[in-house]
């Protein structure tokens, strides 16, 4: 019995290691299919729908959180979010505040659409596959991925605390204040 | 011989290549000499077994072991010597030539981007891959690294030389004849490492510059529908995201520029000969041709695939 549980728990440890180290360079895995509408609002018409639980599928994936990372400085986001997401004239990623909520699919259509007051759109210009490393990435700046898979310290001097030292809090949707 | 030995340290084609191999080869014959000695005299000794040896007094053992020594103490400082002259012969061009080129080259997994250097930013090209050097004049590389630890090594030209993250290197080189060599990125850099190859043509003087004022304007105007159509793709869909054609909207600067990607020998910094075939190849998926590299599948449809690539090939 207790052979059999080790064996399992051996089984168990590779699996979850299976997914932190897989690097799925060309397809986009079925989760990036969004099956719920996405809302901005808690406001509905007729009774609440649950929020979707869509997670990005690059969650518990350390390959797609480095690419979020690296994608996050080439395409500039750093520019407008600060280099560790700390904000400038774009919001601060790193709070636990989010105007238009910080739900896998939330970030997914702010990144992919664009946000009215100043957010480009990045829909069309580049892979959702990497939409999806991008949310990713997002959420471990503010510690909603697993420690063990999130990026870890720059090369160069931070000043804040690398994205896999990052402790989850809870995050609201505030909307606009 | 076959085919040309483009990325050989035996066959130099530079001064400094030239000391480098003069080196191994001294570095060869002494090492071949001693080796042989040690053989030789190992073989003497095994033949003679133990009686000559308790036989021999301690005077001959103790000349024997200071003849051993001493030729040793020669061999080094031949080697030494040698050394000591040819570091001091390829660092000989670092001296600033006033007729000297300038090239930067910024590492990138797994790239290379190129820029030659100008006091007058407009005459500023920018490459990449891919780098042509005028015979006969030194040119000094500046080497700079976008994210880990590569190095520089056209072994017909030169030795190699880090890029590092962070730290601003330089190293000297002269063609003396002209010809295609191949340069590799020696340093573990990643995945794609072993695909991280540096084209070097070097062109007569009048060639290099004409080479030189093509590669400063900007790319032609499309001159057909499905070119307009290629042209349309590069700016409005993803590739402009990362990539940069001078004179078009795509202003990327993740990525190769491709300005003059048709006047390049090869594609994914070596990995494919440039043709239509390879190119529309690598448009389509290049994570089949270079796993793991940094550009994803565009996803582009076919209708967009044989203009885009009408397109690229105007870009000479
Ligand atoms: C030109 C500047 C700019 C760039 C570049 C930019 N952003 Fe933004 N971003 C903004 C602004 C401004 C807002 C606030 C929009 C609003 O309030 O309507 C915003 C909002 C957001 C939000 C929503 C924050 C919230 O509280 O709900 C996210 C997430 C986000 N950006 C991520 C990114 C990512 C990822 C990139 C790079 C792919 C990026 N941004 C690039 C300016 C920028
Ligand atoms: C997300 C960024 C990105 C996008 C989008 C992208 N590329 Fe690339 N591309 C790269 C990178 C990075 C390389 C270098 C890959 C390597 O060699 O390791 C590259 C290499 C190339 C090369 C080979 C260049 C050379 O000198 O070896 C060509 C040609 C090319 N891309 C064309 C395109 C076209 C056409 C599109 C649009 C359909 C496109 N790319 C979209 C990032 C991108
Ligand atoms: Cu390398």
């Amino acid at each position: 019995m207790r052979r059999l549980m080790c064996l399992l728990a051996c089984v168990a440890v590779a699996a979850a290691g299976c997914e932190r180290e897989a690097r799925r360079y060309t397809e986009l895995p079925a989760a990036a299919n969004r099956s719920t509408a996405v809302r901005l609002t808690m406001l509905q018409p007729g009774s609440p729908q649950p929020l979707s639980n869509v997670q990005s599928p690059y969650q518990y994936n350390a390959y797609g959180l480095s690419e979020g990372k690296r994608l996050y400085a080439a395409y500039n986001c750093a520019g407008c979010h600060g280099l560790n997401g700390g904000g400038a004239i774009g919001p601060a990623l790193t709070d636990d505040k989010w105007i238009y909520g910080s739900h896998a699919d939330q970030l997914f259509s702010t990144i992919s659409q664009g946000r009215p007051d100043g957010m480009p759109s990045f829909g069309g210009h580049i892979p959702d596959q990497q939409i999806w490393q991008l949310v990713a990435y997002v959420q471990s700046l503010a510690g909603m991925v697993s420690q063990d898979a999130a990026t870890s310290r720059n090369d160069d001097q931070a000043a804040a605390k690398p994205e896999n030292r990052i402790e989850d809090a809870r995050q609201i949707q505030t909307g606009h204040r | 011989m076959g085919a040309p030995l483009i990325q050989s340290a035996l066959h130099p084609a530079g001064i400094q290549a030239a000391r480098i191999e003069h080196l191994w080869w001294v570095m060869f014959w002494v090492c071949s000499v001693v080796f042989v000695a040690v053989v030789v005299a190992m073989g003497i000794a095994v033949v003679r077994g133990r009686g000559a040896a308790s036989s021999a007094s301690e005077a001959t053992l103790a000349r024997s072991v200071a003849i051993a020594v001493g030729l040793s103490i020669v061999a080094l400082l031949v080697l030494l010597t040698e050394g000591e002259l040819v570091g001091r012969g390829v660092a000989s061009l670092r001296e600033q030539d006033p007729n000297a080129l300038r090239i930067q080259i910024t590492g990138n997994q797994w790239w290379w981007d190129v820029q030659y250097l100008n006091p007058n930013p407009s005459l500023i090209v920018t490459t990449a891959n891919e780098i042509h050097i005028p015979v006969g004049r030194p040119v000094g590389i500046v080497l700079r690294s976008n994210d880990v630890i590569h190095s520089l090594w056209i072994p017909a030209l030169h030795g190699k030389r880090d890029l590092i993250p962070g730290r601003v290197t330089e190293i000297w080189l002269q063609a003396d004849r002209a010809g295609f060599y191949r340069g590799q990125c020696a340093e573990f850099c990643g995945l794609q490492h072993a695909k991280m190859a540096l084209g070097v043509v070097a062109d007569l003087p009048d060639d290099f510059e004409r080479w030189l004022t093509q590669m400063r304007s900007p790319a032609p105007a499309p001159t057909t529908p499905s070119q307009t159509r290629g042209k349309d793709v590069v700016e409005r869909g993803p590739c402009a995201m990362c990539h940069t054609v001078v004179g078009t909207l795509a202003g990327g600067r993740t990525a190769p520029d491709l300005t003059h990607i048709a006047s390049r020998s090869s594609i994914g910094a070596g990995s494919l000969p440039n043709t239509r075939g390879n190119l529309g190849g690598w448009i389509v998926d290049p994570q089949h041709v270079k796993p793991g590299n940094h550009m994803p599948a565009p996803g582009l449809s076919s209708e967009e695939v044989q203009p885009l690539l009408d397109y690229l090939e105007t870009l000479k």
